[in-house]
């Protein structure tokens, strides 16, 4: 009744009341929860854990671990003492981790919400993007994002040449510091069209040029390794372009009223869902099955811009809760927005991390 | 006590040998001494020894392919690598088995990652062959070829037999930037993928430029906390120790704030029209950075140790050398400096260890090119996952360490150091 929040829970345990805290945890569940942290696990909080932690009186804590989430499962295996009960991760590392047997399998028909028309959760959800282990959450995109007020008003970039382009957009960029869409966008900048950039990839040739495009920035590129650093460089005016995840970029525009814009040319999207840590099934089934159902999914994208990963959520889809602006047009999949969109390639990744991310580690150190 | 016996054998006063008595005596105090210590020792077992111990046996373990192929492994026996055919058709029935069983254990995962690090591209062979294999029929070279062509490649063949043993070098090699081509030969990676080699002499120099500024900047400075009155060096001793006792990430992220390009130094400097607004130094991110901040950060590490050895330098020593007609420098040089060498070796090997193994340090300030051997550790600890790799750059971390006490001891000798 009185496990409103976990800082209201937090309080009460500092404030020496602890008593009653504790003998409603004790009768609660405690669910770790690990996640990516920033606005994207605000919009967790808001859309599934306040409300369930309301109505059940179960405890959720978050862990801001999902950057090093297949690290941690298999240490936490590796060392027979397994926290986590259920983990937001990026459906690459799902596969590998459910590889490894890290992972309960899902049976999603089984295990999940259908649709309220009745539509199974097989046909549900986007097309393709359910795997052995995998539930998906969201579509996210992976963007660049720059500060409007450090280009002339009537010259402002639009597109991934520009983020490439010193003489005419100059400033420093703010880029991931992983192989994984820079490759991607260094092509497109060169003149590959978006759907070609996987082929081209493939070969030596092909990695070489990306490499060379990449050299003519590399001085002005500030690397960054956490989601939440590009906002922050983009607002201090460190950076004048961010490579960034969408809803990072959104949530500073509409929350914090900065000068952002997004350039949705060639934005890399892929999905973002839970697993479940091998033996946990038993202890988050029922959270699980409420927090992916579509009206869940639809809640979720009023705090955030990330499009639901139900067909059937995306109806449900309105205004953001706090700003009361549309979401449409601020989500990956609209259409607008989506033109130009290259779909991360999971396999070839999966293949080429290893070795690209050792070439791109010794052409940092160069 | 005791008294002398016909026989002339000393004893004490139950009858005892005085030998024997004295014996039990001493192993009983042995015992009680090592009672004491035994909660030390039990500790640095438990968090010293064995994690060493275990880092060093990852660094070369190589379980995946001999468990989880181990059929495979037993078929290829007879194959000659070297003789440019593929391996018959019950190696390819042998790894159909292995493939299969392993889908359905989950043990591939492991399997496909290791042999991913040694070639690209086996990830997916593995994963999409263990895939098929579940129902896959007789002839089984056909199956496997059209589940992904890599079986139709001999690296692939010659690769999984290389690793076919528990134990590997590949992690070794792979951490001063070598490998083993297809033959079975050591050669260096491609110059587009070399990287820890430079890392390594970054790290040896960088700590080396560190160790001597701080010697430079706390040799005068532990010089005045010795010979100041005392209540004037209490107040400097206080100073001294009030940053030692900051936290480590307090102290480096104001390095950043004073330092960044919009820092407060930068600030300053545009203010006093010394540099134009859109000429700001870059004086972090970058190794600059990495040194100012570390030299900072390990400046109590060596003025602790001269200060106690200048504390013990009488100065009349001093006195004497310059009413003996030695010129200030000359007396400097010739009796104060030889005295105090005990104090900066032991300044000096204690802060360029630490600075070696330093690893939040770097992470923050040294952008890119202020990198650390040490970050690339935890970037295979934590990202890529890649153990034991991970574990043959710290072992040769280790190494090195090791190495540099050895001659340090050689040339100088421990016991003549003082910590304070």
């Amino acid at each position: 009744m009185f496990k409103k929040s976990m800082l209201h829970h937090a309080i009460l345990a500092c404030s020496g009341v602890s008593v009653l805290g504790m003998a409603a945890i004790v009768q609660a569940e405690e669910l770790n929860v690990v996640s990516w942290g920033g606005a994207y696990s605000m919009s967790q909080q808001k859309a599934y854990h306040d409300p369930w932690m309301e109505k059940t009186g179960d405890e959720i804590i978050n862990i801001d671990r999902s950057g090093n989430a297949l690290a941690g499962l298999r240490s936490q295996f590796e060392a027979g003492n397994v926290t986590w009960d259920l983990v937001d991760m990026l459906p690459a590392d799902a596969m590998i981790a459910c590889a490894e047997g890290l992972l309960e399998p899902i049976d999603h028909d089984a295990m999940l919400a259908d649709a309220p028309d009745g539509t199974p959760p097989s046909e549900d959800f986007v097309e393709g993007s359910l795997s052995e282990c995998f539930i998906p959450q969201i579509v996210y995109s992976n963007i660049v994002a720059f500060n409007t007020e450090m280009f002339p008003e009537d010259d402002q970039p639009d597109s991934i040449e520009d983020v490439f382009d010193l003489e005419n957009y100059p400033g420093k960029r703010a880029l991931i510091r992983k192989p994984i869409n820079n490759l991607e966008w260094a092509l497109v900048a060169d003149g590959v069209a978006p759907e070609d950039v996987y082929d081209v990839l493939e070969t030596e040739e092909g990695v070489q040029r990306a490499f060379d495009k990449l050299d003519t920035i590399k001085d002005e590129v500030i690397w960054w390794e956490e989601g939440s650093q590009p906002p922050q460089l983009l607002a201090d005016q460190e950076v004048a372009f961010g490579s960034a995840y969408n809803g990072r970029i959104f949530n500073a525009m509409v929350s914090e009223d900065q000068p952002f814009e997004i350039i949705w040319d060639a934005q890399v999207f892929e999905l973002d869902g839970w697993v479940v840590p091998a033996g946990k099934l038993d202890k988050v089934e029922d959270f699980l099955y409420w927090a992916t159902d579509t009206q869940r999914l639809a809640d979720q994208a009023k705090y955030i811009s990330y499009g639901p990963a139900r067909e059937s959520s995306n109806a449900l889809v309105s205004t953001h809760a706090e700003t009361g602006i549309e979401m449409e047009t601020h989500m990956p999949t609209y259409p607008a927005n989506f033109e130009t969109a290259i779909p991360k390639n999971d396999p070839f990744w999966a293949d080429n991390n290893d070795e690209l991310t050792r070439r791109f580690n010794a052409w940092l150190a160069q | 006590m005791s008294e002398s016996t016909s026989s002339g054998v000393l004893t004490t006063a139950d009858g005892v040998p005085l030998k024997v008595s004295l014996r039990r005596a001493v192993r009983r105090s042995r015992f009680k001494a090592l009672l004491l210590v035994a909660p030390l020792l039990l500790f640095l077992g438990i968090a010293f020894v064995m994690p060493i111990f275990d880092m060093l046996s990852r660094s070369v373990a190589n379980p995946e392919v001999p468990t989880h192929l181990s059929r495979t492994v037993a078929a290829l026996e007879d194959w000659d690598s070297q003789s440019g055919e593929l391996p018959d058709e019950s190696t390819y029935a042998a790894l159909a088995t292995d493939l299969a069983e392993g889908h359905e254990n989950r043990a591939i995962g492991r399997l496909s990652s290791r042999l991913n690090y040694e070639q690209s591209g086996m990830r997916s062979a593995i994963m999409r062959s263990g895939m098929a294999s579940r129902t896959m029929e007789p002839p089984y070279k056909e199956g496997l070829l059209e589940a992904h062509e890599a079986w139709g490649q001999l690296e692939t063949w010659r690769l999984i037999k290389r690793e076919s043993s528990p134990y590997t070098m590949s992690y070794y090699l792979a951490a001063v930037d070598m490998k083993l081509s297809p033959e079975g030969a050591i050669v260096d990676v491609a110059d587009n993928q070399k990287i820890y080699q430079a890392l390594f002499w970054r790290t040896f120099w960088m700590s080396g430029v560190i160790t001597l500024l701080t010697l430079v900047l706390g040799f005068p400075i532990a010089y005045l906390l010795a010979n100041l009155p005392l209540r004037k060096s209490n107040l400097l001793m206080i100073l001294v120790l009030l940053p030692f006792w900051t936290s480590l990430l307090v102290r480096t992220t104001t390095w950043i704030a004073i330092l960044q390009s919009q820092g407060v130094l930068n600030d300053m400097m545009v203010a006093l029209g010394v540099i134009a607004d859109d000429a700001r130094w870059q004086m972090i991110h970058n190794k600059l950075g990495t040194i100012i901040a570390m030299t900072h950060i390990l400046l109590p590490f060596m003025i602790l140790p001269l200060y106690s050895v200048m504390k013990t330098i009488p100065s009349s020593y001093m006195h004497a050398a310059r009413s003996l007609g030695g010129k200030p420098f000359l007396s400097f040089r010739r009796v104060y400096f030889p005295l105090t060498i005990p104090g900066i070796a032991a300044g000096g090997i204690l802060v360029f260890i630490l600075s070696i193994g330093y690893y939040i340090t770097p992470a923050l300030v040294g952008g890119q090119s202020g990198r650390f051997i040490t970050n690339y550790i935890a970037y295979h600890m934590q990202t890529s996952l890649n153990w034991g790799l991970a574990a043959a750059i710290a072992s040769i971390l280790l190494f090195v360490v090791i190495i540099f006490y050895l001659v340090f001891n050689r040339l100088i000798g421990v016991d003549k150091v003082k910590l304070g």
